[in-house]
């Protein structure tokens, strides 16, 4: 519970309504998409500016206060889980779109923003802003930047941080700077704009964002490819790229994800196939026609046992909006599930595929992989019941095997989710100690008191997913 | 914790709470979480207040009950769900878990006791309140007790809302109904109108456009001896036991009447009348009996859709949009066939408004209880229907008509806009 002197400056810096200290409105904002992971915070206050932002800031910082920024709560870190308690600061007032730039092909927005409704914004008039997280019809621009989010077109056009130009951020002490710009070229010292990308709030609240647009492709085609084994798959997409194509996307859905996508979606896939992959290409309309055809000659050369093209955009988009419900439709099976998001080279998929299967067996766990083949991106995801302790250890020992397998292969412990609460334990395993040191000083430099979400990144205490009561 | 309390807990389903993944698919969806942005009233928050209820974390208390009545129940959440959580079963619930609670601290409000006790269980009674309303009419009481404020007499949620109800039929029309209409030419199906409880008073001409309808289509109409008040409001309320007699009442009333079909004119009815086995899950005795009623069960949209073509002989040259009913869409799953039949209509133009299918805020008595949060979200959807600039607004389902009109009311569309149900549409086309 926070002091009342410093609830009622908290009222009187961003109004009445917008400090939420209740049992219901605390107990709403103990939780986010992680599942397992629980803190309660001592308040929630919902700021409409970057001025109200610093104030808040400045206060926490003089009491020593931890501030938890959050977005819509869809990130699968434990990434908005207040386990120190303190303020949780709901950043979805500060919604507004303030410019679209025609000319510099930019957009400035405020960090509340649901992605989807940029994309909206921005196609409306021509635009492309590429990154689309399966969350993106929730999810916001801030959540996104913070964890660095990417998406199904990652393969082509890359990810959050390959589209964030410029920010507006408030740092503990209450300073509002700003980095970066509508410039695209731009090296005037470190770059500050790429740090803040993917700092999980740990280092400062951002209050306003400038992202980089593109042209919005004209035209794009769908393909899906189904296979008898995984190495033919994998060797689908190596091969795609080896011969100088590049698709807007390529995903990948073992079995087990494709039975219960099917179950949800009802798309009549081809159950008894092992994997298939989903492979999008676009831009002007001839040059989609030639690869995808060339796409679908390499599938049938590595072993595709069927190869179909969508006809429609709207068979198309029914296809990737059902690879969107994977997560969702798979929750459907068991109480509780947990989805990781170990990544490798390209060159490495299906070695890393049969490394889950043979994890999977070893535990005796339920798990289905799917993800963004093309980025080497993979999605493990256990079907659990937290309620059931024993299971729950052997999950922790299952991923973190799967990690170590991860980082043996070349890749790393996460693609796209972040490190958060879920896997700060494993970040030295990429990092290093050397490197886990001069991030903590680059956080310091920043935080000097340690309010902006602690307990995160590298609390690195041994804990493991266990509901945190307060 | 009270004995009470215990019970209460003991009735959440906890396997379908830890089916909430908290992916929060269902927040944009959610109209009471787009009005407020708050996780609290969005499906996700709410269904993480229950899981706080029932393992002990939170109290039932006047909040948590705040928070489970300013859910419309709409369950366009349910929609939205990629894994199937049952929402609606879970925020019924959350109110009986409430109401539990409440009956044995004895904190009752009077008029909710004297609504769900007294009158809505009883056809004549709401028959008698219909009367009343009939004569206060007539007399031109109604008219002049908004004229001097009289009105003001009545709590302020239901005299915004009584501008809005039509003139309704008197006790003589009434009377005259008669118990079986035949079918034209040679009926090939015996159909059981569930007429409801208020439908039947406010909305009686609908009840019987219905009949005709079905006539024209084939059907012989049984207004079925003995049937009431399927339960709905009730059951949303948190008033199970209540709910589970009313059903009781009408599947037996049904099972006397020998039909082939039970068909509803009222979107809220029909998915309660179409939910009766998940409410026998304690009743044996009952679960056959209710699963061989529900199987029945059928909207009339849904029927009439599937019977031989209605033959249309006056066109109906106007510029109509659609307003779903959420329990018709998001809980029966039926959005094609009103619209198929509104087309069948020679001289017709559907005009789709944006989010027809996101709720108008009238959700059961939710108009009446959580005024603001309704007119909030009425408000918004007027607008949309100002886009279409549809003539007509069609509904398939009293409140979401009642709350149209209110709507039209409120935007100053009164004489250029008309709200009316889908079968009374039909019914003028014929
Ligand atoms: C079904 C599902 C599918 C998903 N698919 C993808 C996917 O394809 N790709 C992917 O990358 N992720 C995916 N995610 C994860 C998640 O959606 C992303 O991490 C997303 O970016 C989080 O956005 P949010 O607005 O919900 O942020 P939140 O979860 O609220 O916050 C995320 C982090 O950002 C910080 N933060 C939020 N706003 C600010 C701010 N203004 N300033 C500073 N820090 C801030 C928070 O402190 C937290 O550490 C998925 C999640 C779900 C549930
Ligand atoms: S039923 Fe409607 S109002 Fe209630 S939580 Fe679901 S979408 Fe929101
Ligand atoms: S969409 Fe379903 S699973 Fe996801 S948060 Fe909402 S109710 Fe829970």
């Amino acid at each position: 519970m926070l002091e009342k002197a410093i609830r009622d400056e908290l009222r009187a810096i961003v109004g009445e309504k917008y400090v939420l200290d209740t049992p219901n409105e605390l107990y709403a904002y103990s939780y986010d998409a992680t599942p397992i992971f629980q803190a309660m915070p001592d308040a929630v206050v919902m700021p409409a500016g970057a001025e109200e932002v610093a104030a808040v800031l400045k206060l926490a910082n003089a009491h020593g206060i931890p501030i938890v920024p959050r977005g819509s709560g869809t990130n699968l870190a434990g990434g908005t889980i207040p386990v120190e308690g303190g303020i949780v600061l709901n950043m979805n007032r500060m919604n507004q779109i303030y410019e679209i730039d025609q000319q510099n092909l930019t957009a400035t927005l405020g960090p509340g923003v649901v992605t989807a409704d940029l994309h909206a914004a921005v196609e409306a008039v021509g635009l492309f802003y590429p990154p689309d997280p399966g969350s993106m019809r929730i999810s916001t621009i801030g959540g996104n930047l913070a964890q660095c989010a990417g998406g199904m077109r990652g393969l082509k056009y890359g990810v959050t941080k390959d589209y964030i130009l410029g920010l507006e951020y408030v740092l503990p002490s209450g300073e509002v700077l700003r980095c970066g710009g509508k410039n695209m070229k731009d090296v005037a010292g470190y770059d500050m704009t790429r740090l803040l990308v993917g700092s999980e709030g740990t280092l400062a609240v951002i209050t306003e964002i400038t992202v980089k647009l593109l042209p919005l492709p004209e035209s794009k085609r769908t393909l899906v490819a189904y296979y008898t084994n995984l190495v033919d798959a994998a060797k689908t997409v190596e091969k795609v790229i080896a011969d100088k194509i590049i698709p807007a996307t390529i995903e990948f859905l073992d079995q087990s994800t494709m039975k219960v996508v099917d179950d949800f979606a009802k798309l009549g896939l081809p159950l008894e196939m092992k994997s298939m992959l989903l492979i999008e290409q676009d831009g002007p309309a001839d040059l989609v026609e030639q690869d995808i055809e060339r796409i679908a000659e390499i599938a049938r050369q590595q072993g595709a046992a069927e190869v179909k093209l969508a006809t429609t955009p709207e068979e198309g988009a029914k296809l990737l909006a059902a690879r969107r419900s994977a997560l969702a439709a798979l929750s459907r099976l068991r109480p509780t599930t947990i989805l990781e998001d170990a990544t490798v080279p390209r060159s490495r998929l299906a070695e890393m595929v049969a490394e889950v299967e043979r994890i999977a067996e070893k535990y005796q766990l339920h798990i289905c992989t799917f993800g963004h083949a093309g980025d080497g991106n993979l999605h493990p995801t256990c079907m659990t019941d937290e309620r059931d302790q024993e299971e729950i250890k052997r999950v922790e020992q299952a991923f973190e095997e799967i990690f170590h397998a991860a980082i043996r292969l070349g890749g790393t412990i996460t693609g796209e989710h972040g490190v958060g609460m879920a896997k700060m334990n494993y970040l030295d395993l990429k990092a290093g100690p050397g490197g886990i040191e001069l991030m903590k000083r680059i956080k310091a430099a920043f935080d000097p008191n340690h309010i902006m979400n602690p307990g995160k990144m590298f609390a690195g205490s041994g804990r493991r997913r266990v509901v945190v009561k307060r | 914790m009270s004995t009470a309390h215990r019970g209460g807990l003991a009735k959440f389903n906890m396997d379908e709470i830890m089916n909430c993944m908290h992916c929060g698919f269902c927040l944009p969806a959610c109209p009471t979480y787009r009005e407020t942005g708050l996780e609290s009233q969005s499906p996700r928050g709410r269904i993480a207040l229950m899981k706080g209820v029932a393992n002990g974390q939170l109290a039932i208390d006047p909040e948590f009950e705040k928070n489970m009545y300013a859910c419309l129940g709409c369950r366009a959440c349910e929609t939205a769900c990629p894994a199937g959580v049952s929402y609606g079963s879970l925020v019924e619930t959350a109110r009986e878990v409430v109401e539990d609670d409440k009956k044995s601290g004895a904190r009752q409000p009077f008029l909710r006791r004297l609504m769900f006790d007294h009158v809505f269980p009883y056809p004549e009674r709401v028959r008698a309140a219909g009367t009343a309303l009939w004569a206060a009419q007539s007399l031109g009481l109604q008219e002049l007790a908004n004229k001097t404020g009289l009105i003001r007499l009545l709590p302020r949620e239901m005299a915004e809302m009584q501008q809005a109800v039509d003139r309704i039929a008197s006790p003589k029309e009434r009377k005259q109904r008669k118990p079986v209409m035949q079918a034209e030419g040679e009926a090939a199906l015996k159909i059981g109108l569930f007429t409801g409880c208020v439908m039947d008073v406010m909305y009686f001409e609908t009840n019987q456009a219905t009949a005709r309808l079905l006539t024209k289509a084939g059907c012989d109409v049984v207004f079925i001896e003995g049937q009431g008040c399927c339960g709905a409001l009730h059951a949303h309320a948190g008033e199970k036991e209540g709910a589970i007699r009313l059903a009781k009442r009408n599947i037996a009333a049904c099972e006397q009447a020998d039909v082939d079909l039970i068909v509803n004119n009222a979107g809220g009815c029909g998915a309660a009348l179409k939910e009766y086995h998940h409410w026998f899950h304690d009743h044996p005795e009952w679960r056959d009996r209710a699963c061989a009623f529900v199987a029945k069960v059928r909207d009339a949209g849904e029927l009439l859709a599937e019977l031989p073509p209605l033959t249309f002989t006056k066109p109906l040259h106007a510029r109509v949009t659609y307003q779903d009913s959420c329990h018709l869409a998001h809980g029966q799953g039926i959005r094609n066939q009103p619209r198929q039949l509104l087309k069948s209509i020679p001289g017709l133009e559907l005009a789709e408004m944006n989010g027809a299918d996101s709720c108008c805020g009238s959700a059961g008595i939710y108009n009446i209880t959580n005024f603001d949060m309704s007119m909030h979200i009425l408000d918004g959807k007027m607008e949309h229907v100002k886009e279409t600039k549809a003539q007509i607004i069609a509904t398939s389902n009293p409140g979401c008509l009642l709350q149209m009109k209110k709507g039209i009311l409120r935007a100053g569309l009164e004489g250029k806009v008309e709200a009316v149900h889908l079968m009374d549409l039909l019914d003028r086309a014929l």
